[in-house]
């Protein structure tokens, strides 16, 4: 008896074996197992055998029933693997082709440099303020110790609109804004940024450009002086242009700053040793700045005996075009696609 | 205004060996900036020789072979010049000599060894313009008395240099070598020369043989003198060295003395011809197109803004501009009236911006000091009796209505270190007021200042300040931060958001000129508005300024189409002009302009259409928050560059703040989809706070509807009409699906629509939900509409 299952269990295992589908595997499975499955019929056969054989024929049985569900087991393991293998390999994608995008965008490069000096002065504690680009002449000009007659008005460095209206030629027009509309007088930390426009068009000026100004007026016994708008100047250099970059204060003629200066920046080319683009010289003027004018206090409604503060101001288009090693100011504004999606990523 | 170093050191001590370089940094340094800074002549290796013989070259009609004597050696050299000749004395380059244009190379002329060259003036760095027809001509011919083989630059006088200063428009006194000299002595700390004016005086007071009459305000000063017997003739090299140097080309003694006194105390003269003058002269404001002939032999035609100077009746110069040509310094001139005056200075201004800028007018522009009017007539008696031979007459012809008095400002030393944020002691703010030679008196806690009148730029107390700050140097005062109190800075970043989130949405941010054509001002747009021209525009091109933003774009548009830039999505947000009524206004606004692909993804080949740049606009209109209170409607005035069919006015709280469509086909063949919001009406729309939500617990039910419809009824309408119906379950409403074509008439399209219903509070039983869709079903038929199954 035991070798009749010992040879049912070794046939059935040889089966196995040799299966090489879930389907043959299933059909052996019925042939051993099942209802009328050949080790089924021997335990049903039990029944014939004496009572002291049956544990004994029993547990030989189980014993071959088990061996054989194992081994089905462990194959249909084996078959669902590689059934699972086959899908996935059908599946199988090219993940060197390019992922769906949308068009990527990009914020132009000027604005990219406006934002970061927006970011730096709000916090230093200065606000962000506008004006109008159609100004006055009252207050491009007339508020600002530009008197009539005065050179700086000139026709042909301005667009006019009337004798009254022009488009703004700096952006310090929104100091007397600022100033006027200040109605309890009461210190002022400011600056703006935008469009300013002055009647010239060359190779190295465009007649529309940008322009940061700041303003900061508080009261004489807090004293703001020149060597404070030195060591902000300082910041702001060292923050949007260039870490190490020195600085030169030269003085120089404003109607609306008294003294006045131009701020010269180490030449950002050469870095101090002299090149074309600072004329040999080492330097790169860069802002103008001052005391704001005791005129201009006065005319805004602030008595210059009790209020004193500076002013600068510096084109940004220059600037913009030093960050990102742009050749010409005309990349600028001319909006080649080729041109602006270059800038279509973090700083 | 260029400053020659000889000429400055006739005022102040300075190096023999001057660093130019130097100079002009230090300048730089107390805010007088250069331009350049160089030799007059840069030319090396120059040296004074003898032509000792001269022979013409064998191979060649005008070339010479000459053998030159520079005292080491006799060389050989072939010259072209006409004027070559033995015997005369010439500038010699030996080899190795660097000219301006050319090294001088050992050379082979047509067969003929060349150890240098001779040369022209205007070859070792002397321009034309300076020169005399024979040296333009000819190489330069030195006196009999030129020394072989010493520096010829040096016998010239020609040893100078040039700094080409660009001063402020306040530094009028500087345009003279004496203020130069104020200014070189405040950093040096050097003593300053006073000007020579001694001079003799013979003959019968001149205000006996002459008349003046001064008509104007706009001439507050006039001094007139006379010098008899001149003899016209050339000027000593040094005047005409330092009229070269400082970029005036020297003519006659007389002249050149006019200038010289000019570029030396910064006053500019006029010499008359006495004989052809007459004894009046009349100062006057032009009448009306009254005609002048001025000495460049230009006819001139005048206007009452001009002050003109006469003779009692003619014009016979412009004054602060240019003299007349009937009573110029001519050849046979003996008799010179001499005028010095102050012209008032706007008005010099605007007549020499209309007529010619000059020497003299950049002058009286800056303003002058009275005390030089004086000092310059004088010093102009002192030349030409040097060197015209000329007999001054005594007496001054004198009109005089200035007040010159010298300035007193009292400035306490702490006002000065409040301002420059300084700690510089009271004994450096006076020694650097005496270094600028203000006189000064210690008051204790303040200094009293006498400004010298050249300093007509010094008015306030911050003037003086800025003086202290120039000569102590601004390098000397540490930068620190100001002590303020703190606060936060605040600005306003809806902009900024705006930019991001289209930059976000795929689109390349532009900057455009605000400056258009007139005749596109008014494109793209129906709204009334009056275009703002500008007075004086650079080109008719850009003569106006933009209304929209549209025309930017779509230029933008056309510039990448002409480089094959097919993907174009672009918007910029910047300012649109107008005038109403007596009204000036700008608006900000955001423009998107789109064309060609705007997805990139593997064969997806649909270009881009209504509903992108739709989506775009809702995208932005969602993201600040003006869900559900915008809708896109027919245009009520249609602007004729749009598509009649693919465009829509935006409206939000039923108020309309712009536009989007295609660009008519007539004008652009390709598909190019533009929008504009004008952004000061938009967020000036209230928007609900942005608050949660409870999320519903319980399920949600989702139907699915799909009607017939005719085609030109909007789906919008058919939404409201759903929504309307449906209720407050209905939570959502969405079109998933548009089918036109095969299978469905041809006035009709199928529309599909996911319908979303739910309850925060409860589940939603399907009887109730079943109702409600048969109530919008029903709804939807009587309308004509018909469900598709």
């Amino acid at each position: 008896m035991k070798e009749k299952i010992e040879q049912i269990k070794q046939k059935t295992l040889e089966e196995i074996k040799k299966v090489t589908d879930l389907k043959n595997l299933e059909e052996i499975k019925i042939k051993a197992l099942g209802k009328k499955g050949e080790l089924t019929e021997v335990l049903k056969g039990l029944k014939d055998l004496a009572q002291e054989e049956r544990p004994k024929v029993g547990a030989w049985v189980n014993e071959a029933k088990a061996s054989v569900e194992e081994f089905i087991k462990k194959r249909e393991e084996e078959f669902k693997t590689f059934e699972l293998n086959k899908k996935l390999e059908n599946e199988k994608i090219d993940i060197t082709l390019p992922g769906n995008k949308l068009k990527r965008g990009s914020i132009h490069p000027l604005n990219r440099v406006i934002e970061d000096m927006e970011d730096l002065f709000v916090s230093m504690g200065y606000d962000v303020v506008t004006g109008p680009e159609l100004e006055t002449d009252e207050f491009c000009f007339e508020r600002l110790n530009v008197p009539k007659g005065h050179p700086a008005r000139d026709m042909q460095d301005s667009f006019y609109i009337t004798d009254e209206n022009l488009l703004r030629t700096q952006t310090s027009a929104v100091q007397a804004r600022v100033m006027l509309a200040n109605e309890d007088k009461t210190p002022i930390r400011i600056i703006t940024l935008g469009k300013t426009y002055r009647r010239e068009d060359d190779a190295t000026h465009s007649h529309q450009f940008n322009q940061i100004e700041g303003l900061v007026i508080d009261k004489k016994e807090v004293g703001v002086s020149l060597a404070d708008l030195k060591g902000t100047l300082e910041i702001f250099v060292r923050k949007i242009i260039g870490a190490n970059l020195d600085l030169r204060f030269r003085p120089s003629f404003f109607p609306f700053t008294e003294p006045s200066y131009e701020v010269d920046v180490t030449c950002f080319k050469c870095g101090g040793k002299g090149c074309n683009l600072c004329k040999q010289t080492g330097w790169i003027e860069v802002l103008g700045a001052g005391i704001v004018h005791p005129n201009v206090l006065k005319m805004n409604g602030y008595d210059p005996e009790k209020f004193g503060g500076f002013a600068f101001g510096t084109g940004i288009d220059r600037l913009a075009m030093f960050r990102y090693g742009i050749t010409d100011m005309r990349y600028l504004y001319t909006n080649d696609v080729r041109f602006l999606s270059q800038f279509d990523r973090k700083d | 205004m260029i400053l020659s170093t000889n000429f400055l050191k006739d005022y102040i001590d300075l190096d023999e060996n001057i660093d130019v370089k130097k100079l002009a940094e230090d300048m730089t340094r107390v805010g007088n900036e250069y331009d350049s800074a160089e030799k007059l002549v840069p030319a090396t290796k120059l040296v004074i020789g003898e032509i000792i013989e001269c022979e013409p070259h064998p191979d060649s009609d005008h070339l010479h072979l000459c053998k030159v004597n520079i005292g080491s050696e006799v060389l050989n050299i072939v010259c072209g010049a006409p004027n070559a000749r033995k015997g005369i004395k010439v500038i010699v380059a030996k080899v190795g000599a660097e000219l301006p244009e050319i090294t001088i190379k050992k050379g082979n002329i047509r067969g003929q060894e060349s150890n240098g060259m001779l040369c022209a003036l205007y070859e070792i760095g002397i321009d034309k313009k300076f020169l005399s027809e024979a040296d333009k001509n000819g190489i330069c011919e030195l006196p009999e008395d030129a020394p072989i083989g010493e520096d010829p630059i040096k016998f010239l006088k020609l040893d100078d240099n040039a700094i080409d200063f660009e001063l402020t428009a306040n530094r009028g006194d500087l345009l003279s070598i004496l203020g130069m000299a104020y200014e070189v002595g405040a950093i040096y700390d050097k003593e300053v020369k006073e000007p020579d004016l001694t001079h003799s005086e013979v003959g019968e007071d001149v205000n006996k043989q002459f008349n003046l009459k001064i008509e104007t305000d706009n001439c507050k000063l006039f001094l007139a003198k006379m010098a008899k017997d001149v003899k016209i003739q050339e000027s000593p090299d040094f005047i005409k060295n330092r009229l070269i140097a400082s970029g005036i080309r020297p003519i006659n003694n007389v002249v050149d003395i006019s200038n010289y006194v000019m570029l030396e105390l910064g006053q500019p003269l006029h010499f008359y011809d006495y004989d052809r003058l007459g004894n009046t002269i009349l100062v006057r404001m032009a009448k009306k197109d009254e005609p002048l002939k001025t000495l460049d032999g230009q006819e001139r035609t005048l206007s009452e803004e001009d002050i003109v100077i006469t003779d009692g009746k003619e014009p016979v110069g412009l004054a602060g501009v240019m003299g007349g040509l009937t009573t110029e310094v001519e050849e046979d001139t003996t008799s010179v009236l001499i005028e010095a005056a102050i012209f008032d200075s706007v008005k010099v201004r605007k007549t020499s911006n209309k007529i010619l800028r000059s020497e003299a007018s950049n002058r009286f522009e800056k303003g002058l000091d009275p005390a030089r009017t004086y000092m310059a007539i004088e010093r102009a008696c002192k030349l030409l009796e040097e060197y015209a031979g000329a007999k001054i007459a005594p007496g001054t012809v004198k009109y005089d209505k200035t007040v010159n008095k010298e300035k007193e400002i009292e400035i306490e030393y702490q006002f000065i270190n409040n301002v420059l944020g300084s700690e510089i002691s009271k004994k450096d703010i006076l020694d650097t007021f005496r270094k600028l030679k203000f006189k000064v008196e210690d008051k204790g806690e303040s200094a009293l200042v006498i400004v010298p009148t050249r300093r007509i730029d010094i008015s306030i107390k911050e003037d003086l300040v800025e003086e202290v700050g120039r000569i102590y140097g601004v390098d000397n005062i540490q930068g620190k931060l100001p002590v303020v109190p703190m606060k936060m800075g605040h600005t306003d970043k809806t902009i900024r958001e705006i930019r991001h989130k289209l930059c976000d949405l795929g689109l390349n941010e532009t900057l455009t000129y605000v400056l258009i054509n007139d005749k596109e001002v008014n494109q793209f747009t129906c709204d009334e508005f009056e275009a703002l021209r500008l007075l004086d525009p650079i080109t008719e091109d850009r003569n106006t300024l933009r209304y929209t933003m549209i025309t930017s774009l779509y230029k933008i548009y056309e510039y990448n189409k002409a480089r094959e830039n097919k993907d174009v999505c672009l918007f910029e947000i910047g300012k649109g002009f107008w005038k109403k009524g007596e009204v000036y206004g700008e608006n900000q606004k955001v423009c998107v302009l789109m064309t060609g692909n705007y997805y990139d993804k593997i064969g997806y080949k649909e270009s881009i259409n209504f509903f992108d740049i739709k989506g775009v606009t809702e995208e932005l209109l969602d993201f600040l928050g003006y869900s559900g209170r915008y809708s896109f409607v027919n245009p009520k005035n249609m602007p004729k560059e749009f598509h009649p069919g693919q465009t829509s006015e935006i409206s939000v709280n039923n108020d309309i703040v712009g536009i989007i469509g295609r660009i008519h086909p007539s004008i652009e063949k390709e598909e190019v989809f533009v929008m504009e919001i004008n952004l000061d009406k938009l967020l000036d729309k209230k928007v609900g706070k942005m608050k949660f939500k409870e999320i519903s617990k319980f399920p949600k039910v989702k139907k699915d509807l799909s009607i017939l419809v005719d085609k030109d009824i909007p789906s919008k309408e058919i939404e409201l009409k759903i929504k309307k119906k449906a209720g407050k379950l209905l939570h959502d409403i969405k079109v998933f699906d548009l089918y036109e074509g095969k299978n469905i008439l041809n006035n009709k399209k199928s529309l599909a629509y996911s319908l979303t219903f739910s309850d925060p509070s409860r589940t939603l039983q399907d009887e109730e939900i079943n109702t409600i869709m048969d109530s919008v079903i029903l709804d939807l038929e009587k309308s004509g509409m018909e469900l598709r199954k």
